[in-house]
């Protein structure tokens, strides 16, 4: 693509958009628990001076520039490329030309389809929007169609858009956009638009260029963390070690005397250090004595968390799924009985937290990267007493997400500390405060039991317990103590089982705040299921993929994905000792994935993970290259957390700080990684997370079929492998 | 006051001579393409070159720079193997996220330098150091060996 490196993601916020919200809410009925919003074609732009702005997605100004407003945040997912890509194709305009800009917070204008809120997650921005941008851009062109047709005093059906052009074939008439938005903008926007036949699609399902990544390899891209607004002081701060622990007393004495150090600002839960730069900061902090009030927590350990949804995993929890009758086909066949068992998780994005803010007694000012846009801008609102519309949130681009920034309480501390600076602060986190005060991927404990009878299963009880994310962050959509996250992929299990019940049990465990997670549900739900998969095939002496495809009957999108990763990853060949294959699939995020892992085991336990394949339909792909690198890097999200993700907690504090004790998979760790994509007509599905869940569980197989020995927890227990610890 | 020699350029901070070379450049400088990830050379992203040579910036103190030529994310293009590197990157389409792609890069020029041929034991030995929590390796390894083949 021409000119890459002029087509700059704009990173700031839009300038404040007037127009009437647009988005209407619709009431969520029964057991669709997400709330439901549908987002009209039309707002009332006519009319107004300005640019064209048909929709909170699209203006054009009077030069013909295009400015395309990305409501979902860019973290690395190519989400900007490919909400450009949409907008561009139904708007028939010149990629190389458009402007691409944040969208300010606004839930009504921008609020996620499937939220109602401003959220980039759950996988689900292409999946959300792709019918809302398509009907925008259609409604914008059938606009700028109808403006050259009346200009022109032809039929509209004889005019064509083509690279931001309006065409009159018949009499070679050429017109571009910025000659049409004067009429166009007093047109009615049609309520439905004509959309492009797929097979039509010029943009859509090509490979392009990112339009965020030229900047990002010359040190020009601002994240968060590089604002520097004039006059701009630095803060890091200490959180009480002991979860929900309090300041007691602090002494500064030391910290005052440093140079470069400015102020020390206590807090109820936390103290901040602001100096000249973050070194100095970072000294101060270290040179203050703080004594904390650690609270009622300053006991707990993983033990406790362990002891405490084990016990919970007992009781009998909410149904969230029932076929046929469970306990009659659980008492035909034989039983098989299984627990698996995941640990808490930090998010450890490489971008460490941060949020600078300007408070004057008439307004705030934040700067942050974040996915959840609103939310920060609520939160700034609060703690400073200011109406919203008096709080500014300039977002930015992130520097990985995966959940962590689903969250304000970051901007939450930066606004408290600001308010006792004068002039704009910027507060950074460290990587020990980032590890030590995240909110975590929770423990889950799955419970499965499956009867078999003459190869199938007759009888299924999966039982959920766990900390229920959805009940804090979005509690209207819990309900019936069902949280509808961490039932994901389990009560919609793909196979065919003629008895089946899904429990959810909540289980909030002691002291440690939980949150999404990448991957989020269908984490613990798809690593459960697909290695007590395994474990029925070997107990019914089946291969796993004959045994897996005999119960795919009514899926066939997963059994094609299953097919095609068997064959690319030369299923059934032969391997070296302690080397093995393992396979699963799964169906999330409206996309069907099928993963072959091939890894091997030395005598000391250690994994080297060989070669991935993952087959994958996930519908109609916009652009198969952020496809592919979304695979791929999910691929290796999950493969960290399966070898080495792990959070302790000992006196009510974790144990891990950085990077030497909370490991990450490197380069020189790295398998072969092959995707392959399966071309579908479908609706979108999601791509974010879905490696990340399945690349614990097909670990999880191969290193049954490498070893013999099964892996009931995570994260890979070298020792267990060696066979010197019992499984 | 210290001066130091940043992409050929004279700077000179009011900071004392204990201050990491990171803080120097992005909080005194502006020069905010450094990135700041651990603080404890575990990550790499903070890498820039000293003579040429990678170095985490997060443990370097501007007392122990001296003379040494300083080349940082924002003029690694002006170097021959910087440039090979860059456009590669983007051939590639390595990035995601791009939050560790500074150090990366810098990792991977100070390797393409010394070692304009790399193997894989090479690119294991000069990239294990840099985290990328997107988990672009892949495309890392393959952007290197296709920088390699342009030079």
């Amino acid at each position: 693509m021409a000119n890459r490196a002029q087509k700059r993601a704009s990173l700031h916020a839009g300038r404040g958009l007037t127009r009437r919200a647009f988005i209407e809410a619709s009431v969520s009925v029964g057991g669709a628990l997400w709330v439901g919003f549908r987002v009209p074609l039309a707002d009332a732009a006519a009319g107004e001076k300005g640019p064209f702005a048909p929709n909170a997605f699209i203006r054009i100004d009077a030069t013909g520039k295009i400015t395309l407003i990305m409501p979902q945040v860019e973290m690395g997912q190519g989400i900007y490329t490919a909400i450009a890509m949409i907008l561009a194709e139904e708007l028939d305009a010149a990629f190389e030309q458009v402007v691409l800009e944040a969208a300010p917070p606004n839930d009504k204008l921008y609020g996620n389809p499937t939220f109602g809120i401003q959220v980039t997650g759950n996988s689900n921005s292409i999946r959300a929007f792709w019918m809302p941008l398509r009907k925008a851009a259609a409604g914008a062109r059938a606009m700028l169609v109808e403006a050259a047709a009346q200009t022109w005093k032809v039929d509209a059906a004889s005019i064509r858009i083509e690279n931001s052009m309006a065409i009159h074939e018949t009499s070679g008439r050429r017109l571009g956009f910025a000659g049409l938005i004067g009429r166009a903008a007093g047109l009615t926007p049609p309520q439905n638009p004509a959309l492009k036949d797929p097979k039509d699609f010029k943009l859509v399902g090509k490979p392009l260029k990112r339009l965020d990544t030229p900047d990002k390899v010359n040190g020009k891209a601002v994240y968060g963390i590089d604002v520097l607004p004039p006059g701009v002081k630095f803060a890091t701060l200490a959180i009480c070690p002991v979860f929900g622990g309090k300041v007691g007393h602090v002494d500064d004495g030391r910290a005052r005397n440093l140079r470069g150090v400015r102020q020390v600002v206590v807090l109820d839960d936390f103290v901040a250090v602001v100096g000249d730069d973050m070194w100095s900061a970072k000294q101060g902090l270290a040179a203050l004595n703080i004594t904390w009030n650690e609270g009622s927590n300053a006991t707990v350990s993983t033990d406790d968390v362990w002891r405490q949804i084990r016990t919970a995993s007992l009781q009998e929890g909410a149904v969230a799924k029932i076929i046929g009758d469970a306990a009659k086909g659980l008492s035909e066949g034989e039983l098989h009985e299984a627990v698996y068992e995941l640990p808490f998780l930090a998010h450890a994005p490489m971008e460490p937290l941060n949020c600078t803010v300007h408070v004057t007694p008439t307004g705030c000012e934040v700067w942050v990267g974040i996915q959840v846009l609103s939310r920060a801008q609520a939160v700034a609102a609060k703690v400073t007493g200011l109406p919203l519309e008096k709080v500014t949130v300039h977002n930015h681009l992130i520097g990985g997400g995966f959940g962590r920034r689903l969250e304000a309480d970051f901007v939450e501390k930066a606004v408290l500390i600001a308010k006792q600076v004068d002039g704009p602060v910027k507060v950074i986190w460290t990587r020990e405060e980032d590890i030590q005060h995240d909110v975590y991927r929770p423990v889950y404990l799955d419970r499965l039991s499956a009867s078999l009878s003459k190869g199938r299963i007759v009888g299924w009880k999966h039982r959920i317990t766990g900390s229920s994310i959805i009940a804090r962050w979005l509690p209207p959509a819990f309900q019936k103590g069902i949280d509808i996250d961490a039932i994901d992929s389990a009560a919609d299990i793909p196979y065919d089982i003629p008895n089946l019940r899904v429990e959810y049990v909540r289980d909030e465990p002691p002291a440690v705040p939980t949150g999404f997670w990448r991957g989020v549900g269908p984490n613990n739900n798809v690593f459960a299921i697909e290695n007590f998969m395994d474990e029925l095939a070997k107990k019914s002496n089946q291969d796993p993929v004959d045994f897996r495809r005999n119960l795919l009957g009514k899926a066939p999108r997963l059994k094609a994905a299953l097919d095609l990763a068997a064959e690319k990853a030369g299923w059934g060949s032969p391997l070296p000792a302690r080397t093995g294959r393992g396979v699963a699939v799964q169906t999330a995020f409206g996309s069907f994935i099928a993963t072959v892992v091939q890894a091997t085991v030395d005598e000391h336990g250690a994994v080297r993970v060989q070669r991935i394949v993952s087959a994958v339909d996930t519908g109609i792909v916009v652009n198969p290259d952020t496809v592919v690198a979304q695979l791929q890097g999910g691929l290796v999200f999950g493969l960290t957390a399966a070898l080495y993700g792990h959070i302790s907690i000992a006196k009510g504090r974790v144990q891990q700080s950085n990077f030497h004790d909370y490991r990450m998979l490197r380069i020189d760790e790295m398998p072969q990684i092959e995707v392959y994509l399966i071309p579908s007509g479908e609706a979108p599905g999601g791509i974010g997370e879905t490696g990340t869940t399945a690349a614990p569980a097909a670990l999880g197989n191969a290193l049954f079929a490498a070893t013999g020995i099964r892996l009931r927890r995570l994260p890979v227990d070298r020792e267990v492998l060696s066979g010197k610890k019992p499984a | 006051m210290i001066t130091l020699q940043v992409n050929g350029e004279s700077k000179t901070v009011d900071a004392a001579p204990e201050m990491p070379l990171l803080w120097v450049l992005r909080d005194l400088l502006g020069m905010t393409g450094t990135k700041f990830g651990c603080g404890i050379a575990q990550c790499g992203a903070c890498t820039v070159h000293l003579d040429g040579v990678a170095v985490r910036s997060c443990v370097l103190s501007i007392g122990n720079v001296g003379q040494r030529n300083i080349t940082t994310i924002e003029g690694v293009g002006s170097t021959p193997a910087g440039s090979r590197i860059q456009k590669a990157w983007l051939d590639v389409e390595v990035v995601q996220c791009g939050y560790c792609q500074s150090g990366q890069i810098m990792s991977a020029s100070a390797l393409l330098r010394s070692t304009p041929h790399p193997n894989d034991a090479d690119i294991d030995a000069a990239m294990a150091g840099n985290i990328c929590r997107c988990g672009t390796y892949a495309r890392i390894r393959e952007a290197i060996k296709k920088a390699a083949q342009a030079g």
